[in-house]
């Protein structure tokens, strides 16, 4: 196995075009992550694929620039007073759990239905589990955006307020996020369920984020930034059992971070700048669009396993080439909005600062 | 949360030409020994440690460049959360 992955890893010709281009991709993702915690991956790694790296390698080297990234942005967005390290450490510990049995599963469908079955699983994941979290989250933020409440405290939801009230002797935890003790028998599955996203999707925060949010009654601004310390703590032991197997390609990891870093800083910066909603309004949108992405990939591996109709090669291609330009079309919309809501931030600052100013000048 | 971000009044510019050079330097090294880089991280096992403290380096040095970076061209984190309306 190694022999393949050395002969696959060292075919990768990085001419300067390939280097640009991982290099915009990890700026553009990089920058939905320190805004939303999450995102970018499941562009990353088909953006890798689609240079011509096996998918293994793809995914490893995606984990072993995610844990460098990720412990970058936390570590900007702690200086803001947005990072609950607690949060992210016991649901980054019970998440790596989660990855371990994700891959695991992965691992025995791959086995049992092969590539096409392990495809359709993950995209029946990616469809039903987008759709219901996705659809809710930018619910929510549209239901803030109408009520005009937009610049008030968020609201705990019924759900968080009877989780926070549950008192099981010997297992509750203070959390600052939260400004309450919680029982850990509830973060452990949330975290759970998180890593197992993260195995099956790449992509943990999708429910990492909302559970934090909906669940346990965190703001939004924290519950993204927490998520970077989940993402570390999963992406250093995901990249460590790929390292294992000598599937990182450490060029391409480190060409991704050095895109990635300069947009996690950028999308931690924005995060001062916007009302919290944003942050849903940000991930629903992606995860929305992403779902149909996903959605579109369905008929191909159900038409390769046979249970439809075979499909001619020219449709696969075209259906495979539509679903990777929506998933990219879902990145930059997400980085679009932060970028806009970032820049009218800004600019509300400097008016704020001119008025200043001016009455100053009165007085 | 919503207290004071602060703001550094001095550019650290400086300190980002410093890191920039460093980070260049690395990857520099990087690439000009792509085979090598490949031939080592490709071993697995006790190897596995290798690319991890790769990650650490680039993301120290290259990070602080970064923040640097968006400081000196002056986007920075908003003054005062509560200002912003």
């Amino acid at each position: 196995m190694h022999d393949v992955v050395r002969e696959a890893a060292n075919f990768i010709n990085l001419d300067i075009m390939n280097i640009t281009y991982l290099f915009i991709v990890g700026f553009i993702g990089g920058l939905v992550s320190g805004f939303i915690g999450s995102g970018g991956a499941f562009v990353l790694t088909p953006a890798m694929m689609s240079l011509g790296v096996p998918g293994l390698v793809a995914v490893a080297s995606n984990m072993c620039h995610k844990f460098p990234k990720a412990l970058i942005g936390s570590l900007k967005r702690a200086k803001y007073g947005q990072v609950d390290v607690k949060m992210g450490i016991v649901l980054g510990i019970s998440a790596e759990a989660g990855v371990l049995y994700g891959a695991h599963i992965q691992e025995s469908i791959k086995k049992a239905f092969g590539d096409a079955g392990s495809n359709l699983y993950v995209s029946v994941a990616f469809v039903i589990i987008l759709a219901i979290v996705g659809g809710f989250v930018l619910r929510d933020a549209w239901k803030t955006y109408r009520s005009g409440n937009s610049n008030e405290e968020e609201k705990v939801t019924k759900l968080a307020r009877w989780v926070q009230s549950i008192h099981i002797p010997g297992t509750m935890v203070y959390f600052k996020c939260l400004n309450a003790k919680i029982s850990v028998l509830f973060t452990i599955p949330l975290g759970f369920a998180t890593g197992m996203l993260a195995a099956t999707i790449a992509v943990g925060g999708f429910i990492g984020v909302p559970a934090m949010i909906y669940v346990l009654g965190a703001p939004s601004l924290m519950a993204s930034a927490s998520e970077l310390v989940i993402a570390f703590v999963m992406g250093l032991g995901g990249s460590f059992k790929y390292a294992m197997h000598g599937l990182v390609d450490i060029r391409l990891a480190m060409i991704i971070l050095a895109g990635s870093l300069f947009g996690i800083q950028l999308g931690a910066i924005g995060t001062t700048y916007v009302k919290p909603f944003m942050i849903k309004v940000v991930m629903g949108v992606i995860m929305v669009i992403v779902l149909f992405s996903r959605g579109l990939m369905v008929p191909v591996y159900l038409s390769q396993l046979g249970l439809i109709q075979t499909l001619s090669l020219g449709t696969v291609k075209i259906l495979k080439n539509t679903s990777f330009a929506i998933m990219a079309l879902a990145l930059l919309l997400g980085a679009s909005i932060v970028l806009g809501a970032m820049w009218k931030g800004r600019r509300a600052e400097r008016e704020a600062a001119a008025q200043e100013v001016l009455e100053h000048g009165k007085i | 949360m919503a207290g004071s971000y602060g703001r550094n009044r001095k550019k650290p510019l400086g300190t980002m030409i410093i890191t920039g050079i460093v980070s260049i330097a690395l990857y520099g090294l990087l690439l000009s020994n792509q085979d090598a880089a490949n031939d080592y991280v490709s071993r697995g096992g006790l190897f596995a440690f290798l690319p991890i403290a790769v990650a650490f380096l680039f993301s120290i040095v290259h990070g602080s460049f970064t923040g640097k970076f968006w400081t000196v061209l002056g986007i920075e984190a908003a003054k005062k959360k509560k200002e912003v309306k």
